[in-house]
């Protein structure tokens, strides 16, 4: 309980380099009391939380972006320039400002201090890490490093609850100046500001004997063999294979489960209700749209705990490092890999994913191919399809046909995207040498309180949108299928004299030449809430009253009586490039903050499909003729 | 450590450089050096590089030293530079020369 209630809470800013522990800190201080969201017109992520100090202030708490300097460079460079400089719309410039440093690592973390010392706001150092400083025989009198750089310096863990009380004291006596502070004056500093700064961090780790350069260090053992040239990639794609082994194997079950108990929910709900149109609309449109998303949620937290273990640990930059000369060929950056990898379970996490690429062209361009990657959405239609027309055989000396089928399909998503990585890449500056510059942080042990929090803003930010914008886009979809209602005596199926049975026709004659018959084009319609939809879509048009599991088993039969050849590679070509997902367009209009990107994706992937629908119908209709 | 060899360096790359001056990409992995210059020259393109390599501590003076390099070629290297390990592409590395340090003494 705040003692005092009406004075207002002084804002803080955690200013520091990328990998000093800053966000750990953050968590420490303030717990699971933070808010995640995006700085106005930007991607970058703004996260503040409150703490209560012992004497019974609250201190609002807000973590910036990792900076190198204040001479921004990349967009989370800068916001925190921008912040601490006041120039920022809409954010208030903190009241006071921690700059945590990473005891091991002053030599370049302390040239931020001296320009954050420059800018006069109130602040205090945080010394942080100092644990492991001290097993590194770094011993640094916090005294000793305040008397060389005129500002005061606490001593922290940031992993550890007791490590941070230092600087709770510190904050305790914080106060909002009684006036508001005057403007910074801030100068863009020369090569030779620049080459002033280290010649006074020398001096100053020469004064307080805080550094030790030479030796190998314990991450340098483990990067001789990470690194390795030859091991390395082996270590690897040995653990890429794990994790991507663990987001199907693993997240089957809760999977099950979810799309059991949404089927029971619905089934219980639909049971006590009279037969209405609320009761339509909450049991077909609310409870099976926002279920068909929902049960990703299980693969989204494998995924993103693996990412964030590989994230703490400091493996995934040097991922990123193997990586690089490979995705640097169609002109991405290393770190554009793992969001790649996560779309191969669903497109929207490994499209927040994208926020590890600080280069905003790179995470723009990867968020663009995201999507053409093989999600497990289309593995129930791929299923369907290649059940239904692909012979149970095996060819070339034991590989089952259907499953070359199916290789097939995700070889040509991949080639699909680093070809569209290539020509967007291509299309923008090109000739000009994109730098890496990649910090490769000294490994440390995970810390699992971390690990939770981020893991439970990540689940957050998924259920939000489900709840949000999906919700809204599967009732659209479900109106849509549902209005206006079959006339009397009709004989199709409902969904035929829906406004979706409508466009359904019309694409038909759009549709036609890549061989679609019209049952196709009404499930597409429908099918764009995700791409599994379209099989129960299917079932509805072709009047199946088979629900759940069944009716892919019933369809099968069904279509490939009915559907030819050519037609049936035609809908998986189609399958591989249309952005059949709202909820993948409403994901990137949130991270891009812009209708521009989901615009250009819909559209160049529905030109993709139909470009390789076409191509695969005409061959396979002259091959089979 | 490995004491470099300071005469093995039989066409240095620029003609005013000294016998021991050398490119970062050409010092062995492993190797002790001291950074000599960071210039934006013309494999860099634009003269921001120059800058931001300074601010992340590439600087004269600064210990550096070859952690890995890729096994294919224009693979990005890892460099250890003071207290820090930053991957640099190659166009990125040779805006930095460097000087073998001498053999410390112990």
């Amino acid at each position: 309980m705040d003692a005092v209630p009406s004075t207002p809470s002084p804002l803080v800013a955690l200013v520091g380099n990328p990998n000093c522990g800053k966000t750990a800190l953050f968590n420490i201080l303030t717990g699971s009391r933070q808010k995640v969201a995006n700085y106005a017109g930007v991607t970058v992520e703004r996260k503040e939380g409150s703490l209560l100090t012992p004497s019974g202030r609250r201190v609002r708490v807000l973590d910036l972006p990792g900076a190198y300097s204040l001479d921004p460079l990349t967009p989370d460079e800068q916001v925190t320039a921008d912040v601490l400089l006041g120039r920022r719309a809409g954010e208030p410039a903190p009241d006071f400002v921690v700059c945590v440093t990473d005891a091991t690592n002053l030599r370049q973390n302390l040239r931020l201090v001296l320009s954050l010392k420059r800018l006069g706001l109130p602040m205090v150092v945080a010394l942080n890490m100092t644990d492991i400083a001290r097993r590194k025989g770094i011993a640094i009198e916090p005294k000793r490093l305040a008397a060389e750089l005129g500002v005061p310096v606490v001593a922290t863990v940031g992993v550890k609850a007791d490590g941070v009380r230092s600087l709770i004291k510190v904050l305790d006596a914080v106060s909002i100046p009684a006036q508001a502070h005057q403007a910074v004056i801030w100068r863009t500093p020369s090569a030779a500001d620049i080459e002033h700064d280290q010649a006074e961090v020398r001096r100053i780790l020469g004064a307080i004997g805080g550094d030790r350069l030479d030796g190998v260090t314990v991450s340098d053992r483990i990067d001789a063999v990470v690194l390795q040239p030859v091991l390395g990639p082996l270590i690897l794609a040995l653990i890429l294979f794990l994790v991507f082994q663990a987001v199907f194997a693993w997240a089957q079950v809760p999977m099950d489960a979810i799309k059991t108990g949404v089927a029971a929910l619905g089934g219980w709900v639909g049971a006590i209700l009279p037969a209405s149109l609320f009761k339509d609309l909450l049991v077909d449109g609310v409870l099976a749209g926002v279920g068909s998303v929902l049960v990703f949620l299980p693969q989204i937290i494998i995924l993103f705990f693996f990412i964030l273990l590989l994230e703490d640990s400091g493996y995934l930059p040097r991922a990123a490092f193997l990586l690089d000369r490979v995705m640097g060929s169609v002109g991405l950056s290393g770190r554009a890999f793992i969001p790649l990898l996560s779309s191969f379970a669903c497109a929207i996490p490994g499209i927040m994913a994208t926020r590890t690429i600080q280069n905003p062209r790179d995470r723009l361009a990867t968020i663009m191919i995201a999507p053409l990657m093989t999600c497990s959405a289309r593995l129930p239609v791929y299923a369907l399809i290649i059940g239904a027309f692909i012979p149970r055989r095996t060819v070339w000396g034991g590989l089952e046909l259907q499953g070359v089928v199916l290789f097939a399909l995700y070889i040509l998503g991949v080639v699909g995207a680093m070809a569209v990585a290539y020509v967007l890449k291509r299309g923008g500056q090109s000739g000009r040498h994109q730098a890496l510059m990649l910090e490769l942080p000294a490994y440390h042990w995970p810390n699992l309180r971390n690990l939770g929090i981020g893991l439970w803003q990540r689940v957050e930010i998924f259920l939000t949108r489900v709840g949000t914008i999906i919700l809204a886009l599967m009732v659209i979809l479900w109106a849509l299928s549902s209005f206006p209602a079959p006339p009397p005596g009709a004989t199709g199926p409902a969904i035929q004299y829906s406004i979706a049975g409508h466009l359904g026709a019309w694409l038909a004659v759009i549709l036609a030449p890549i061989g679609f018959n019209w049952q196709i084009s009404i499930a597409l319609v429908p099918g764009l809430a995700a791409r599994e939809v379209a099989v129960g879509a299917l079932g509805t048009v072709y009047a199946l009253s088979a629900t759940g599991s069944d009716v892919s088993g019933a369809l099968t039969p069904l279509i490939a009586q009915s559907w030819s050849l050519p037609t049936a590679l035609s809908l998986l070509a189609w399958y591989v490039f249309a952005p059949q997902c709202l909820s993948t367009l409403a994901t990137v209009k949130r991270e891009t903050n812009s209708w521009r990107y989901p615009i250009i994706m819909a559209a160049y992937m529905f030109a993709l499909a139909y470009a390789g629908s076409w191509v695969t119908y005409r061959i396979a209709l002259a091959l089979t003729s | 450590m490995l004491t470099a060899p300071t005469t093995d360096v039989f066409s240095p790359a620029h003609p005013r450089a000294h016998a021991d001056e050398m490119r970062l990409a050409d010092l062995p992995p492993g190797t002790c050096a001291r950074v000599v210059c960071v210039s934006a020259g013309d494999a860099c393109g634009h003269a921001e590089l120059g800058r931001r390599l300074a601010e992340l501590g590439f600087l004269p003076g600064e210990a550096i030293r070859i952690i890995a390099k890729g096994f294919m070629a224009r693979a990005p290297i890892a460099v250890r530079i003071g207290t820090g390990t930053f991957a640099l592409r190659l166009f990125e590395a040779a805006c930095i020369r460097v000087r073998l340090a001498q053999p410390q003494p112990g």
